[in-house]
């Protein structure tokens, strides 16, 4: 009920241009373990299959493998899923005007988030998409002896932020392009391309709690960065990204973007004290719990935290009611280790030990103790069956064992 | 007008979302694909967690894996006069299917002879956990569970 009700008060409140900044964040359509048990985001009426009975979602600590949609932008995106479905390249009806128009709108909210004409914007499928794009200019770079760097600006991992605008800064002066993956980072810190001097920028919506499959990418007009185009087709995009752009997925970037440009300021203090939270209490009530990655040049909402002699992807499976990801080669389809924990010099087996905490726009205190909570719980029990923790209270170095190969 | 008809749009397809049907529970809340019942219940009731005194004479240690493989299982079993095994613990630092194999393992060693139990095989323990093929390089820790049992028996 009470969920409902915020829904219905957040799709009412907003229009499809997002007014004034509401008083608090409004909740997703998600459900808490615990309070909630017995609700579900289907009203009563609606016969549920007879197994069903009380459903229960875990919480969802994972921002970092996407976000959920903000009410404010499937707001805005509903009306060009439903009525307004024109092609926005046709130019010789109102179908095709009104959905330009979207477009254009959407363009320039996300120019404005990061300091950019909207005419160095081109929408793509998504980051990776852009990613692929800039890389490839390269190939097509006028004078032979141009180079690229290429940097992320928050990493999806560890949450560390690299000092863009001093490499930007070195790239400029020494006249070689500069492209930053900007997926974890737009919206949540402040980024403007030209202080940083960024050339060309991935963008990604569903990071931001705009829609999946849709992204930009930014690329510099002056000086001129030119880009190969990776699909031929029509020509749209100003011939760099051929495809019919769609609509309503570029309108709910567009909405995602603004959402965020308002409320950047007060999630990043929300969230960094809740990330605070997280990281005191877990500390103070477990040993051996270490932070990967530098504590200052941080965004607080990505936690990495290795707990020293419990495996990784045991206490995910132990955290059954949380959503949350780790580094720890089983986890992985490849079966290797983050390669991001050993790039930092993780040891190897606090690697395999190693849980992201994600932090974002809809998590709440409850949730997040009830994480805490969860996970001292779990850390204690596994490290009571773990070899490795037994030998250590029998005062062993582990370093100075033999191990066996397998 | 376009926008109240935008607005009455906007309730019907908010009202449409929330009466649609949803995946049934179990689809989010067990992820039978990646964690089997049978291992998590391996976790959730652990069996023959714990340690035997190593110095006894009737009991055997083994220990194998590193600690830098995300791997490391300790397998300790008692044995009587007769070569019974009568008791086995293990301790493990690895992933949920590791610790459900060792925990089995200790599970099907009680009340065999050493030798019956050198017979156990890596692939019977994965077939009944129902291990998925993408944990099959865990099949290669039932191996290591083996040889911990083989390490636990010649210390013995």
């Amino acid at each position: 009920m009470l969920l409902r009700a915020a829904w219905r008060r957040a799709a009412v409140a907003v229009t499809a241009a997002p007014g004034p900044k509401p008083a608090a964040p409004t909740r997703g359509l998600r459900l808490r373990v615990g309070d909630h048990a017995s609700q579900s985001a289907v009203p009563a009426d609606t016969t549920a299959a007879p197994e069903a009975g009380p459903v229960l979602r875990p919480l969802y600590m994972d921002v970092q493998a996407t976000t959920p949609l903000d009410p404010r932008v499937l707001d805005a995106m509903l009306p060009y899923l439903i009525n307004y479905y024109g092609n926005p390249h046709s130019r010789t009806h109102a179908y095709g005007w009104e959905s330009e128009a979207a477009m254009e709108r959407a363009r320039q909210q996300v120019a404005s988030l990061i300091g950019a004409d909207p005419r160095e914007i081109i929408f793509t499928s998504g980051a990776t998409e852009s990613n692929n794009i800039a890389i490839k200019e390269l190939e097509a770079a006028i004078q032979p002896d141009t180079s690229l760097v290429s940097v992320m600006t928050v990493n999806n991992e560890i949450g560390v932020k690299q000092p863009i605008a001093e490499i930007g800064q070195i790239c400029s002066s020494r006249k070689v392009y500069f492209h930053t993956d900007a997926a974890q980072a737009v919206g949540k810190i402040p980024l403007d391309v030209n202080d940083m001097k960024i050339d060309l920028m991935s963008i990604s919506g569903h990071k931001i709690y705009g829609p999946k499959g849709v992204g930009a990418i930014y690329i510099r007009r002056r000086p001129r960065v030119r880009v190969e185009a990776l699909q031929s087709g029509g020509g749209q995009e100003r011939g760099m990204r051929s495809g019919t752009v769609p609509t309503p997925l570029v309108v709910g970037l567009g909405a995602a973007c603004e959402v965020a440009q308002q409320e950047m300021e007060y999630d990043h203090k929300r969230i960094s004290k809740l990330a605070e939270r997280l990281i005191q209490n877990i500390m103070k009530s477990l040993p051996d719990v270490v932070m990967n990655g530098d504590p200052e040049h941080h965004y607080p909402g990505c936690i990495n935290l290795s707990f020293a002699y419990v495996e990784g992807e045991s206490l995910l499976m132990a955290l059954k009611d949380v959503a949350l990801s780790s580094g720890s080669a089983c986890t992985s389809a490849s079966l290797e280790p983050s390669y991001v924990l050993r790039a930092i010099g993780t040891d190897e087996d606090l690697a395999h030990s190693s849980i992201r905490f994600g932090i974002g726009r809809f998590t709440t205190e409850e949730e997040v103790d009830y994480t805490v909570e969860k996970c001292i719980q779990h850390v204690k029990r596994l490290r009571e069956m773990s070899p490795l923790w037994e030998m250590v209270q029998d005062g062993i170095d582990l370093k100075s064992i033999k191990w066996t190969q397998h | 007008m376009a926008a109240a008809g935008a607005g009455r749009l906007r309730r019907a397809a908010s009202a449409l979302l929330l009466r649609s049907p949803r995946l049934p529970a179990r689809e989010l809340s067990a992820p039978a694909r990646l964690y089997h019942k049978k291992v998590v219940d391996h976790y959730e009731n652990p069996r023959n967690v714990g340690s035997l005194d190593k110095t006894s004479k009737n009991v055997g240690t083994g220990l194998v894996g590193a600690p830098a493989c995300g791997d490391v299982m300790k397998l300790q079993i008692q044995v009587d006069e007769k070569g019974k095994i009568v008791d086995a613990r293990f301790k493990t630092f690895g992933c949920g299917s590791a610790i459900a194999s060792s925990s089995l393992a200790t599970e099907w060693v009680k009340g065999k002879t050493v030798e019956e139990a050198l017979t156990i095989k890596n692939t019977d323990i994965a077939k009944e956990l129902c291990l998925p093929p993408v944990k099959l390089h865990c099949s290669r820790k039932k191996g290591m569970r083996n040889i911990s049992l083989n390490a636990s028996m010649e210390v013995y």
